[in-house]
C-alpha cells in the first residue's frame, strides 16, 4: 500500500510515546492508574473465567475510549488459550490491536492460533485465521502465508472467505508476497460460492487490479452470481466488472447515429419480413457492419440490471455507474428512475429550507443542468424563491445559478439581468455583491444594449461595500467607459478620494479603471489618474506599487518608454471575449463515477483509472470456460438454444454446495438485447419485454431455489425429506397454479386486453392446440375480441411484433367492422422457437393502439406424436443421461387412478397418450412445434400415492419446466 | 477500505474508537472538528472531508458522528452505507442507539464492530447472523452470565453464514407464530404561500416483524401494486416474482426488518391532508411584525390527524414572540429562531390557530428574507397513497401465523414556502 508510509509516520509517533502519557488521567494520579491495572492483571491471572471476562471487558472499555492498556499485553496474552469463547475473543481483540508495539511477546501467541487453524469448528478455524493474519508482524510472514494458502482450500467456503480477507492484510505487511498472493487470488476467484466472491474481488482490487487476464474465466460466473453476493460484494464486483467490460468490449456509443436504427432492425433481420423497404435498409446498415454488442456485454447489463432495486444505495449507485460507463446511450435512461437524474423529475429538486448546505448546492448543480427554453420560466420562478433563503451561501449559489442560466439560454437573459438588477436594491449586501458579479459577466455579453444598467451600477458604487462587487463595478466602468462618459470620470474622482481606504482588489481596480479613462479621456482625467498612480507608487502591497509602475510607463508618453506606449489603447481596450460561466462540478468526467476521486475530483490513492474503450475487441473467447462452448453466433437462434443447455451443464448449477447456482440464467432473453435497447419505445411495450424476459428467467430461479433447498436438506437428514419437499415445492407454486393449470377437460382462456384497459375493447386468448395450417412450425392462439364500447371498432390488426429473433409471427386478417356487443374470434399462429419468451406486439384499432403479448405455457409449445409402445422405448432410450429427468412425487389427494393422471398431464402439456402394458405406467408423447423434438413423459405410480416422473427430451429447459408444471398439476 | 471509525457527541467528545488496521491517532478527527465548526448545524457538516493524509467520511445520526478514516479509494456511499448500517445494528441491539446505550454496552459494541469489518471490508452485517454471533443484551441474560460466567458470544458458525439465505438463522422456534407488517408512509411536499402544492411525493417503507417458526416462505400481494413507482427491497426478496407477478416474495429474516421502501412520485397526485393558513408580516417601522397561522383538515380520508406540529424557521432579527394559541402549546426559542406550536390532535369542529405579534431588534430594518414553515403530523390507519395489502400467504409451514398490517402516514420533509415571486416576471 503506498500510503502506508505517511501512515506509520502518525502510527509511530504514538508508539513512542511514553505508554502511561495517553492516558489523561495520568500525572497525579499515574501511580494509582497502575495499581488499577494491577487489579486487572490480579483478576486475569486467576482461574475463574467470570473474573477473566470482567477484566477483558475492563480493558476492551479502555481501549474503545482510547486509552493505554498495553502494559497489560503479558497478562493478557496469556489467556489466549483461554477455554471461555468470550474471553478468547477479548483477548483477539486486545491483540489485534496491540502486538504491533510488542512484537515479540505477541509471538508468544502465535502457536496458539496455528492449532486453531487446525480446529474443526470452521468458526475456530476462520478467526484463528483472521487474528493470526491481522497481526502485523513481519516475522511471521511465512506462517500466514502458508494459513492463507491452507484456509483457501478449506473445505468450509466462510473459512475461504477468511483467507480472501487476509490475502491483503498479508500484502500491505510484505508486498513482497504478490506473486505467491496472486496465486491463492487466482483459486479463490474460481470459487463458485457467492460468501467468497466478494472478498477475493475485494483482494484481486487492492492487490492486482492490473491482472484483468485473472478474471477472464471468471467473468460469466461472476455475472451470474453476482444477485446472490452480499450487497457490499456486489458493490466491489459491480466496480471492478466495469473497469474489465471497458478493456474488452466495444464502446457501443461508437457510431451513434447508426447505432439507433441499426439495433433497431438488425435484429429483425431474420424475420420473415415482406416488407421490401426494410429488407434494402437491412442490407445497407450490414454492409456498414454494425455494432453488434458482445454477449457477455449484454449479460452483465442485464444481470446487475435488477440490482437498481437494492436497498443499498451503494449497489444501486454501482449500478448507475456501470449503466453510465457501459450501457448504450439509449439505455442508460433505466438508472434515470432510481437516480432521478433527468428532466421530469425536475420538480424533486426543488429546494427546502431544511435541506443540508451540500445538498442544496448540488440540487442547484442538477436544476441549472435541467434547465432549458422549455422550462426556464419553472425554474427561474423556483431560483427566485430561494434568493429569499435565510441561509446566504445558498442564495449566492441562487445568484450564480440564474446567471449560468442565463448564459446558457439565451431567450431569458434578458429577464434574467432585469431580475438581477432589481435584486440591485436588495438590503442584503452580500445579495447585491454577488448579483453584480454576475452582472458584470452577462453584460460582457452584450455591452452595446446595456448602457442604462451599467449607469445604474454605477451609482450604486456609493452604497456597495462587498470588494469583489465593487470591484466588479469599476471593472464594468472601464470597460465601457464609452457608453457613461459622463459618468466615469466622476466615479474615478471618488474612487481617488477613497482610494487608501479601499481593499486590495478594488485598488487594483481603480488604476485600471484610470488607466483605461486616461488613454480615452484624458482631457478630463489626466491629474486624477496621476493622482491615483502616485497614491498606489506609495502603497503598502507591492502589487499595487508594482501595477502603478508598469501602468504609468505603458500609458504616459515618455522620452524612456517603448514601443509598448504606442499600443496602450490596443492593450487595454481589446475586445475581450465574454466568460463562460461554468459549473463548478465540471472537469470531473473522467474519474469513474461514483468514486472518491470523482466526488473530490481529485485522484485518491489507489484509483484505478477507468481505461478508454479498445479500437477493436480483444479475443472474447477469452471468457469461455469450456472448450465445446464456442462463440455463440448471435443472430441465430439455434446458437441461443444450444446456449442453454450449456447453462444447465455448467458445474456450479449443480454445485454440490449448493450454495452457488445462479439465480438469474446466463443467458435468459439474449436475444432481446436488441429490441430492449429501442429508445422510442413507449412505457408499456418495454414493461411487457421485461417482464416476458423475467418470468422465463424467474421460473428458472424457484427451480433453482427448490433445488438448493432439496440439497440442504439432504445432506441433513436423507430421508423421510420426500414428502415434505413436495408439500413445499406445491406451495411454491401455488400461483403458477393458477395460471398454467387448464381445468380438466376445458381450455384454459387467458386475458389479453382487460376491457378496462382496452377502453372497452376485452381480448382474450387460448391455445387452441389445432395444427396451425398456414405454417405447421407455429402455435395456434385463438384469439377473441369482445366490444364493450357503445361504438364500432374498426380495423383490428396487429402492428409492430418485438420478437426474439428468431420467433414468427402471422397475423389474423384485419378485423374490419366490430358491431357494439359482438365477440369475434380469430386464429394467429406464432413461432416461438420452442421458449417460453413471450411474443409482444401491439393490437390497433382504428383510434388506438394496445402493447400485448403473449406467453406461452411450456405445454403449449408442443403437438401430440402418436408413438407405439415399442418405438417410445426406443426413442426413450435415445434420449438419456442429461436428456432424462426424473422427479420423484406424491400424488395430490385427487390423483386417485390413472384416469386423473391421463387427465392432468394432458391438461398441463399438448401431447397423446402412448398405449401401455402396465397399469402402473402412464406414457405420452409429443414433439416440440417448431423444431420437432421429441418429448416423451411417463408417470410411474407405486404404492401408497408415491410416483415417479420421467421426462425425456433433447431440449433440456423444455424438460425441466415440463416436469415442474406436471409436478404441480400431479401434487394437487 | 475503512480504517477507522471515531464516534462523537454533539459536543464534540470522541467517546470511541476502533481500528481495523494499524492504529490511527486520533489527532486526523481535528479536521473534522474544525469542518464541524464551520458548518454550524450539524447537517451541514460535508460527509467527505479531506486531510492530508487521509478521508474522513462521516454521517451524522442520533446526535452522533460517526467518522470513518479511509486511505484509499473506496465508493463514498459503500462506507456512508456502511456506517448507517452499523448504527442500525446499534438500534437493533440496543433499542435505540444514543450516546448512553453504546457507551453501557461498549463491550457488545467492541464485539459487534469487530464482526462486521474484517481488516476494513464488511463482514457479517445481517442482523440474525450478527445475533447468533454476539447475542444481543437482556436483563435476564446478564444476569445469568455473571452468575454462570457463561458468555454472551456463539461458538459455532452462523448458520445463515453458509446458506444461501444468510438473512435469516436456522432452527427458529416460536410458540406463537406471528408477523405484523407497518405501512409507513411519509409525504414531501413544498406547498407555495397559497398552499398550492408545488411539488410532492411519497416515500414509503414497510417494516416487518416476522415472527416465524422454521422457513417459512411468505407471499404479499397488494390490492393496487400498480401504484409502486420506484421500489427498493430487502435482499430477501424475489426480484423476479415482483417484475413478473407484482407480488412480494420471500423468505424472512427472524424479527424486525425493513422489507422493501418505495417512492410514489410527483406524477401521481398526492392528498395534502391539511391546509395551513398563514400571514406573518413585519411592519416597516416599529420593529415588530405579526403572525396569524390557522390549520385545518383537507383530504383526510375521513381520519384523524394527529401530533400535529408546525415549525416556523424566523429570520434572525425576531427576538421574541407574543402569540396566543386556541389549541395546543407554543415555544419560541429566541436561539435557534425556531417558533414551534405543538397542536396535536386536529378537530375539525374548532380549528387550531396562533396569532399575536413578534418583536424585532429594534432599529433592524425589515427582514427580508422569508420564513418557513414546516409541518409534521400522522394520521393512523392510513396510507395516504391508497396502497393496500392484499394478502399475505405463507407458504412450506403448517402451522396458522397470526398476522397483521397496520398503515400509519407522516409528513416528511412537508414545508410551505412563505414567499412570494415578486422578484423577476418571467413570460411562460
Amino acid at each position: 500500500m503506498s500510503a502506508s508510509s505517511a501512515f506509520s509516520d502518525e502510527k509511530g509517533g504514538s508508539a513512542s510515546e511514553p505508554e502511561y502519557g495517553h492516558d489523561p488521567a495520568s500525572g497525579g494520579i499515574f501511580s494509582s492508574d497502575y495499581k488499577r491495572h494491577d487489579d486487572l492483571k490480579e483478576m486475569l491471572d486467576s482461574n475463574k473465567d467470570s473474573l477473566k471476562l470482567e477484566a477483558m471487558k475492563r480493558i476492551v472499555a479502555m481501549i474503545a475510549r482510547g486509552k493505554n492498556a498495553s502494559d497489560l499485553f503479558p497478562a493478557v496474552v496469556k489467556n489466549v488459550a483461554c477455554k471461555n469463547i468470550e474471553v478468547k475473543k477479548l483477548v483477539y481483540v486486545y491483540l489485534v490491536r496491540y502486538a504491533e508495539e510488542q512484537q515479540d511477546l505477541a509471538l508468544l501467541s502465535i502457536s496458539t492460533f496455528q492449532r486453531g487453524l487446525k480446529d474443526p469448528n470452521q468458526l475456530i478455524r476462520a478467526s484463528a485465521l483472521r487474528v493470526l493474519s491481522s497481526i502485523r508482524v513481519t516475522i511471521i510472514v511465512p506462517i500466514m502465508m502458508l494459513a492463507i494458502k491452507e484456509a483457501a482450500s478449506d473445505m468450509s467456503p466462510y473459512v475461504r472467505k477468511t483467507a480472501a480477507h487476509a490475502i491483503p492484510k498479508l500484502h500491505s505487511l510484505d508486498p513482497e508476497q504478490k506473486d505467491q498472493l496472486i496465486e491463492v487470488i487466482e483459486k479463490l476467484l474460481a470459487d463458485k460460492t457467492t460468501l467468497v466472491a466478494g472478498s477475493v474481488v475485494m483482494a484481486f482490487e487492492e492487490v492486482c487490479p492490473d491482472r484483468i487476464d485473472l478474471i477472464h474465466k471468471n467473468y460469466r460466473k461472476l455475472c451470474n452470481l453476482l444477485i446472490d453476493v452480499e450487497e457490499w460484494g456486489q458493490v466491489v464486483i459491480i466496480n471492478m466488472l466495469t473497469r474489465y467490460a471497458r478493456t474488452q468490449f466495444l464502446n457501443p456509443n461508437v457510431n451513434e447515429s447508426l447505432l439507433e436504427e441499426s439495433s433497431e432492425k438488425a435484429f429483425y433481420a431474420s424475420d420473415d419480413e415482406e416488407d421490401e423497404d426494410k429488407k434494402a435498409e437491412v442490407t445497407t446498415l450490414e454492409k456498414r457492419k454494425p455494432y453488434v454488442m458482445d454477449p457477455d456485454h449484454r449479460l452483465l447489463l442485464r444481470n446487475t440490471k435488477p440490482l437498481l432495486q437494492s436497498r443499498n444505495a451503494a449497489v444501486v449507485m454501482a449500478v448507475a455507474q456501470l449503466y453510465f460507463h457501459l450501457a448504450p446511450k439509449a439505455e442508460v435512461g433505466i438508472i434515470a428512475k432510481a437516480l432521478g437524474m433527468f428532466e421530469p423529475y425536475l420538480k424533486s429538486f426543488y429546494i427546502r429550507s431544511t435541506d443540508p448546505t451540500q445538498i442544496k448546492i448540488l440540487k442547484l448543480e442538477v436544476l441549472t443542468n435541467l434547465a432549458n427554453e422549455a422550462n426556464i420560466s419553472t425554474i427561474l420562478r423556483e431560483f427566485q424563491t430561494y434568493i429569499k433563503s435565510m441561509d446566504k451561501d445558498f442564495v449566492a449559489a441562487s445568484i450564480q445559478a440564474i446567471g449560468r442560466c442565463a448564459t446558457n439560454i439565451g431567450e431569458v437573459r434578458d429577464t434574467c439581468l432585469n431580475g438581477l438588477v432589481q435584486l440591485l436594491s436588495n438590503r442584503d449586501e452580500l445579495v447585491v455583491a454577488e448579483s453584480v458579479v454576475v452582472i458584470k459577466k452577462l453584460l460582457q455579453m452584450q455591452p452595446e444594449q446595456h448602457s442604462d444598467i451599467i449607469k445604474h451600477m454605477a451609482k450604486l458604487i456609493d452604497n456597495i461595500q462587498v470588494p469583489m462587487a465593487r470591484a466588479s463595478i469599476l471593472w464594468l466602468i472601464g470597460e465601457y467607459c464609452e457608453h457613461v462618459p459622463k459618468i466615469a470620470p466622476d466615479v474615478l474622482r471618488k474612487m481617488a478620494k477613497s482610494f487608501t481606504n479601499e481593499e486590495d482588489i478594488v485598488k487594483l481596480q481603480i488604476i485600471n479603471l484610470a488607466a483605461k479613462l486616461y488613454l480615452t479621456n484624458s482631457k478630463q482625467t489626466k491629474l486624477l489618474t496621476q493622482y491615483v498612480l502616485n497614491l498606489a507608487k506609495y502603497d503598502q502591497n507591492y502589487d499595487i506599487r508594482d501595477r502603478a509602475r508598469f501602468i504609468r510607463q505603458l500609458i504616459v508618453p515618455t522620452d524612456k518608454s517603448g514601443a509598448l506606449n504606442k499600443y496602450a489603447k490596443k492593450l487595454f481596450l481589446a475586445l475581450k471575449p465574454a466568460p463562460v460561466l461554468e459549473s463548478p462540478f465540471k472537469d470531473r468526467d473522467h474519474f469513474q463515477l461514483g468514486s472518491l476521486s470523482h466526488l473530490l475530483n481529485a485522484k485518491a490513492a489507489g484509483y484505478q483509472e477507468l481505461p478508454d474503450w479498445p479500437e477493436s475487441a480483444p479475443d472474447p473467447s477469452v471468457r469461455n470456460v469450456e472448450v465445446k462452448d464456442s462463440i455463440p453466433d448471435w443472430s441465430k437462434c439455434s446458437s441461443r438454444k444450444d446456449r442453454k443447455e450449456k447453462k444447465v451443464e455448467k458445474p456450479f448449477y449443480s454445485d454440490s454446495e449448493g450454495e452457488s447456482g445462479p439465480t438469474e440464467s446466463a443467458d435468459s432473453g439474449n436475444c432481446g438485447e436488441s429490441s430492449a435497447s429501442g429508445s422510442d419505445e413507449s412505457g408499456s411495450g418495454s414493461e411487457s419485454e421485461e417482464s416476458r424476459e423475467e418470468t422465463e428467467s424467474e421460473e428458472e430461479e424457484e427451480d433453482e431455489e427448490e433445488e438448493k433447498k432439496k440439497r440442504k436438506k439432504l445432506d441433513k437428514t436423507k430421508a423421510k425429506k420426500q414428502a415434505e419437499e413436495s408439500a413445499e415445492r406445491c406451495a411454491i407454486h401455488t400461483i403458477h397454479q393458477i395460471r398454467t393449470i387448464a381445468p380438466s377437460g376445458s381450455i384454459k382462456m387467458y386475458e389479453l386486453l382487460h376491457r378496462i384497459t382496452g377502453e372497452g375493447l376485452a381480448v382474450e386468448y387460448c391455445f387452441s392446440r389445432q395444427p396451425f395450417s398456414p405454417d405447421p412450425n407455429m402455435v395456434a392462439v385463438q384469439i377473441q375480441f369482445t366490444n364493450n364500447t357503445n361504438s364500432e371498432t374498426k380495423n383490428l390488426h396487429i402492428e409492430d411484433p418485438r420478437l426474439q429473433s428468431g420467433m414468427r409471427i402471422r397475423e389474423f386478417a384485419e378485423i374490419g367492422l366490430q358491431p357494439t356487443g359482438e365477440s369475434v374470434t380469430v386464429v394467429m399462429g406464432i413461432d416461438f422457437c420452442d421458449s417460453t419468451q413471450a411474443a409482444n406486439f401491439q393490437l390497433c384499432t382504428h383510434t388506438r393502439k394496445f402493447f400485448v403479448s403473449i406467453q406461452p405455457p411450456v405445454g403449449e409449445l408442443m403437438t401430440p406424436t402418436f408413438l407405439t409402445e415399442n418405438n417410445f422405448k426406443k426413442e426413450q432410450g435415445k434420449l438419456m443421461g442429461m436428456n432424462e429427468i426424473l422427479e420423484k412425487l406424491t400424488l395430490g389427494e385427487k390423483c386417485v387412478n390413472e384416469h386423473v393422471i391421463v387427465e392432468r398431464v394432458t391438461a398441463t402439456a399438448n401431447l397423446s397418450r402412448v398405449p401401455c402394458g402396465s397399469d402402473k405406467e402412464c406414457r405420452f408423447a409429443g414433439k416440440t412445434v417448431s423444431s420437432g423434438c421429441l418429448v416423451l413423459v411417463t408417470v410411474t405410480t407405486k404404492e401408497g400415492g408415491g410416483a415417479q416422473l420421467t421426462v425425456n427430451c433433447e431440449k433440456m429447459v423444455i424438460g425441466t419446466m415440463l416436469v415442474k408444471d406436471i409436478l404441480q398439476a400431479l401434487s394437487q | 477500505m475503512i480504517h477507522s471509525l471515531f464516534l462523537i457527541n454533539n459536543a464534540g467528545d470522541l467517546f470511541l474508537e476502533k481500528h481495523w488496521k494499524s492504529v490511527i491517532s486520533r489527532s486526523v478527527c481535528d479536521y473534522f472538528f474544525e469542518a464541524r465548526e464551520k458548518a454550524v448545524e450539524p447537517d451541514n457538516v460535508p460527509p467527505v472531508i479531506r486531510t492530508p493524509h487521509h478521508y474522513l467520511i462521516n454521517i451524522y445520526r442520533e446526535k452522533i458522528f460517526f467518522v470513518s478514516v479511509i486511505q484509499t479509494e473506496v465508493p463514498p456511499l459503500f462506507v456512508i452505507e456502511f456506517l448507517h448500517r452499523v448504527a442500525e445494528t446499534f438500534q437493533d441491539y440496543f433499542g435505540e442507539c444514543s450516546e448512553t446505550t453504546i457507551k453501557d454496552n461498549v463491550v457488545i459494541v467492541y464485539e459487534l464492530l469487530e464482526e462486521m469489518l474484517d481488516n476494513g471490508f464488511p463482514l457479517a452485517t445481517e442482523s440474525n447472523i450478527l445475533k447468533e454471533l454476539i447475542r444481543p443484551p437482556t436483563i435476564l441474560r446478564s444476569m445469568v452470565n455473571t452468575i454462570t460466567g457463561s458468555s454472551n458470544v456463539g461458538e459455532t458458525l452462523p448458520t445463515g453464514q453458509l446458506s444461501n439465505i444468510p438473512w435469516r438463522r436456522a432452527g427458529v422456534k416460536y410458540t406463537n407464530n406471528e408477523a405484523y407488517f407497518d405501512v409507513v408512509e411519509e409525504i414531501d411536499a413544498i406547498l407555495d404561500k397559497s398552499g398550492t402544492t408545488v411539488f410532492a411525493e411519497i416515500q414509503g417503507v414497510i417494516d416487518a416483524c416476522v415472527k416465524l417458526s422454521g422457513m417459512p416462505d411468505l407471499t404479499l400481494s397488494f390490492m393496487n401494486p400498480r401504484l409502486l413507482d420506484d421500489v427498493s427491497f430487502h435482499p430477501c426478496v424475489r426480484y423476479k416474482r415482483w417484475e413478473s407477478e407484482r407480488v412480494i416474495s420471500f423468505i424472512p429474516p427472524d424479527g424486525n426488518f425493513q422489507l422493501m421502501s418505495y417512492h410514489i412520485s410527483a406524477q401521481n397526485l398526492v392528498a395534502i391532508p391539511i391546509y395551513v393558513k398563514q400571514n406573518i408580516s413585519f411592519f416597516e417601522t416599529g420593529s415588530s411584525g405579526r403572525l396569524d397561522i390557522a390549520v385545518g383538515p383537507k383530504q383526510t380520508m375521513g381520519k384523524t390527524v394527529e401530533c400535529l406540529v408546525v415549525t416556523v424557521h424566523m429570520p434572525k432579527v425576531v427576538l421574541s414572540a407574543n402569540l396566543s394559541a386556541t389549541q395546543g402549546t407554543y415555544n419560541y426559542d429566541p436561539v435557534t429562531k425556531i417558533l414551534l406550536w405543538d397542536i396535536g390532535k386536529l378537530n375539525p369542529q374548532k380549528l387550531p390557530n396562533l396569532k399575536g405579534s413578534l418583536s424585532l431588534q429594534s432599529g433592524a430594518p425589515k427582514p427580508e428574507e422569508n420564513p418557513s414553515l414546516n409541518i409534521d403530523l400522522k394520521i393512523q390507519q392510513l396510507a395516504i397513497s391508497g396502497l393496500k395489502v392484499n394478502r399475505l400467504d405463507m407458504y412450506g409451514e403448517k402451522y396458522k401465523p397470526f398476522k397483521g398490517v397496520k398503515y400509519v402516514t407522516k409528513a416528511g420533509k412537508f414545508q410551505q414556502r412563505l414567499s412570494e415571486w415578486l422578484l423577476v416576471h418571467t413570460e411562460v
